[in-house]
């Protein structure tokens, strides 16, 4: 869908860049959307990659989350890649090189975890707790996996797509009478 | 000892058990883990394990002999429902965990079951201060993967109204330090410039605040008219007050005492704990993402990134202030040169058709229908696109499935990421200090704990 | 013995009114700001709508010394206990004024995270609607409190949930059917 035939403007190197010298070989990329380079580690080769995002130049990690793909269609992902239920998307953020780089590991059906990069990004501690709290993906070596967002006795965890939004019928009761 | 003080809280306050919040709150020394010790003392530069300066007093300090207060959800700084536990030695913070979670609102589950105009409301919310900021960064996100065009007129309304609210988050920000710090008048300066702004965004978009204003496409209405001399009062009166706050604030001892060297971070330390916004800049990197990875019309407008030099309280302050300068700068060049144009994408699939059209045509009609009750379908694919809100870094992440909702939608909320660094500044302040450090690392709870 | 309980004469109701006027011209409000609602009650507080001319611009910290709460923002279920909390330990005569929808009725965020409306943890005495409500809408639900304060419509509904039944014989004016709002005559 791209009737102007331009693409919305772009800030930042657009160019794809390439996986770091140091990467652990046998990663899967793609292009990512807006020229953002996608990679696709295993669990395994997880750590190893975003430690040599690291060393290349990413001194930010700009945002990790959680996302179900339990209800999704099929998404695309490139040869290769098993797709499990949830995913981690890991977002660095080189500020040298103003290039961002996203990194989606596949983390598990069931009780789906993954290492901690809290050794490598202190700043991914309280985002590794909301993927805890959020989905119940669990990660080795964090510190302190809590619940962050919801109070600590709470069942379940909220975005799963099991689980239900919670809303509540409203009912619209006629005006009360004189008191 | 610590299960005397749980028992007899217990017996005065029925609530107490419901209020504690167990493993998420500071523990005891002897309960916790190493790692996590080193992350509340601030230790955030290490290889593994707890590494800390050795000239610190209280690695191997006792429990009897400090102190675990919780300064908790309600409480007088004005910075929203945040709950703090301290670990104090007298009035001096060892260890701090903040407490979050007060103002979860399942936003972002809220968000899949909205469609991709209803979500604007919903991110609005967020972060309550600047609305713009969420509503635009979502949008772009949006945009992205509709892979459409915004018309450029709209472009440089969504930065006119940008900048107008990073104003308005300013100088609540002024404000609110100010009232945290004791100058109470600044809360009713910050306030009272701030209601100009408020004036002009009732008048354009019809609300002051959770604005509603960036759609998908564009924007939900045009600038009224007139409002060339609506802003023109608005950039005036504020940078002349800008002086005014220096007269008040910046020369004066008192301020200049409790804020200069109080709470200083590195540079290292900012990027290790991914904190972005006035409190990077502070520490020296000239990092804004609307200079160095340039959104809207950014590249086309001529405005200084202010930075810092110690990283510590005082530098916040001062960028802020500066930065308020500095939109006052960018508004005025959006008022030379705005061009003339459509206010939202003309694209048939994504915006409505106007009201008058849909008597005459069955095509527009059918539109109508189907963007209101359905919404427009977004193709399958994942974006993430990322904003200089006045609090850093503010991205969402947008996963698609091809429907007319979002399949996952994540917001990275910089005050939630900049939270991080409250250990850090907080370690070896005393609790008046620790007011002023949550002040200026300025946090919104709403984006927070979304 | 409350006021309300007492067979009234000349002289308490005297009294009776002086103790309204007293209460209702100092409501100091406690800071229960929460989300959004908050930005909105501080602007209210600061210059253009200054609450200061009824005499509350006096946010108490401290939930001993205030009267009225007004819950401003959305109430999680994790924050619920501290706002019933809090709220016992106001001391009588309280009032909960419950500022926006998100307070009122859970607004647009019917899910599990938010309590859908603050009357389900305390009682409340006035809803303004709004998201947020404009200072404006604030003010209005700060001066229909005053009068139902000044009428001592309040008073007599905490009595109606008592089982005592006291026949009030009172020569001030009887509760109005509709609540006029402004300067009392």
């Amino acid at each position: 869908m791209d009737p102007a035939g331009s693409r919305h403007r772009e800030g930042g190197n657009s160019e794809v860049i390439p996986l770091p010298p140091t990467a652990p070989p046998g990663v899967a990329t793609s292009e990512a959307l807006a020229s953002d380079l996608g990679c696709f580690p295993t669990p395994a080769q997880y750590v190893p990659l975003v430690k040599s995002f690291k060393e290349d130049g990413f001194e930010l990690c700009a945002d990790l989350c959680g996302v179900d793909y339990l209800a999704h269609p099929g998404r695309a992902l490139p040869e290769g890649v098993v797709a499990t239920r949830f995913e981690v998307v890991v977002n660095l953020l080189s500020l040298s090189k103003r290039q961002r780089v996203r990194i989606r590991v596949q983390a598990g059906d069931d009780e789906p975890r993954l290492d901690s990069l809290f050794d490598l990004y202190p700043g991914s501690e309280a985002m590794e707790r909301e993927a805890f709290d959020l989905f119940g993906i669990l990660f080795d070596g964090h510190p302190d996996l809590t619940r962050i967002l919801m109070p600590e006795d709470w069942e379940g965890h909220p975005l799963r797509k099991d689980y239900s939004v919670g809303r509540v019928p409203v009912q619209f009761k006629e005006a009360p009478g004189p008191r | 000892m610590s299960d005397l003080h749980v028992r007899s809280a217990e017996r005065l306050d029925p609530l107490a058990a419901e209020t504690s919040e167990g493993a998420q709150g500071l523990q005891r020394r002897d309960l916790t883990k190493k790692s996590e010790l080193g992350r509340e003392v601030g230790a955030v530069l290490r290889a593994n394990g707890l590494m800390l300066d050795p000239n610190d007093v209280d690695v191997e300090r006792h429990d009897d002999e400090t102190m675990i207060i919780n300064m908790g959800p309600a409480h007088p700084s004005t910075h929203g429902v945040l709950r703090l536990m301290l670990e104090l030695d007298g009035e001096f913070v060892l260890r701090t965990k903040p407490v979050i979670g007060y103002l979860h609102t399942g936003m972002e589950k809220t968000g899949e079951e909205l469609s991709y105009v209803q979500g604007a409301t919903n991110v609005t919310r967020m972060d309550y201060v600047s609305p713009i900021a969420n509503e635009l960064s979502y949008c772009m996100a949006v945009e992205k993967l509709l892979a459409i065009e915004v018309p450029e007129r709209a472009t440089w309304i969504r930065m006119l109204m940008s900048e107008l609210n990073r104003m308005a988050s300013h100088l609540v920000w002024m404000a609110t330090n100010g009232m945290d710090l004791g100058a109470t008048s600044m809360m009713i300066y910050g306030f009272r410039e701030r209601e100009l702004i408020l004036a002009f965004f009732e008048k354009t978009t019809g609300l002051r605040l959770n604005l509603n204003y960036v759609r998908p496409g564009g924007l939900a209405a045009d600038l009224p008219d007139g409002w060339e001399d609506d802003v023109e009062v608005i950039c005036d009166t504020i940078y002349e007050r800008t002086f005014e706050y220096d007269e008040l604030l910046t020369g004066q001892p008192i301020f200049r005492l409790r804020m200069e060297g109080v709470a200083p971070i590195t540079a290292e330390e900012a990027l290790a704990l991914g904190v972005t916004g006035p409190v990077l800049r502070s520490t020296g990197v000239p990092w804004d993402l609307r200079r160095t990875m340039p959104y809207l019309a950014y590249d086309q407008v001529d405005f200084d990134v202010i930075v810092g030099t110690y990283g510590d309280n005082f530098d916040r302050y001062a960028i802020r202030l500066n930065e308020i300068r500095e939109s006052v700068r960018i508004v005025r060049q959006c008022l030379e040169k705005m061009p003339r144009g459509d206010y939202r994408s003309q694209d048939p699939k994504v915006t409505p058709p106007p009201r008058a059209r849909i008597g005459e045509s069955m095509e527009a009609l059918i539109h109508h229908f189907k963007l209101f009750t359905e919404g427009f379908a977004v193709p399958t694919g994942e974006v993430y696109s990322a904003i200089e809100s006045p609090r850093g870094e503010l991205g969402c992440y947008l996963v698609s499935d091809g429907g007319p909702r979002p399949y996952r939608l994540h917001v990275r909320a910089p005050s939630f990421v900049n939270m991080q660094a409250v250990p850090l500044l907080m370690r070896g302040g005393s609790v008046a200090d620790a007011i002023t450090v949550v002040s200026t690392i300025d946090p919104i709870m709403g984006e927070v704990d979304r | 013995m409350a006021l309300e309980d007492l067979q009234h004469n000349f002289l308490t109701g005297q009294v009776e009114d002086l103790v309204r006027w007293a209460r209702r011209a100092s409501v100091w409000p406690a800071t229960f700001g929460l989300a959004c609602c908050a930005i909105e009650m501080m602007a209210a507080g600061a210059a253009d709508y200054d609450l200061a001319r009824y005499g509350m611009e006096v946010f108490r910290n401290s939930p001993r010394q205030a009267d009225l709460m007004i819950v401003a923002g959305r109430v999680s279920q994790k924050m619920a206990p501290v706002l019933r909390q809090v709220y016992d330990q106001m001391m009588e005569p309280k009032w909960v004024i419950s500022m926006g929808v998100c307070a009122s009725s859970g607004g647009m965020f019917n899910n599990y995270a938010i309590v859908q409306g603050v009357d389900q943890i305390v009682p409340v005495d006035v809803y303004a609607p709004g998201c947020p409500p404009s200072p404006e809408t604030l003010m209005h639900a700060i001066l229909t409190l005053h009068e139902q304060i000044r009428t001592g419509e309040i008073l007599q509904r905490r009595r109606e949930a008592r089982p005592t039944h006291v026949e009030q014989i009172s020569w001030t004016p009887q509760v109005p059917v509709t609540v006029r709002v402004g300067t009392p005559k």
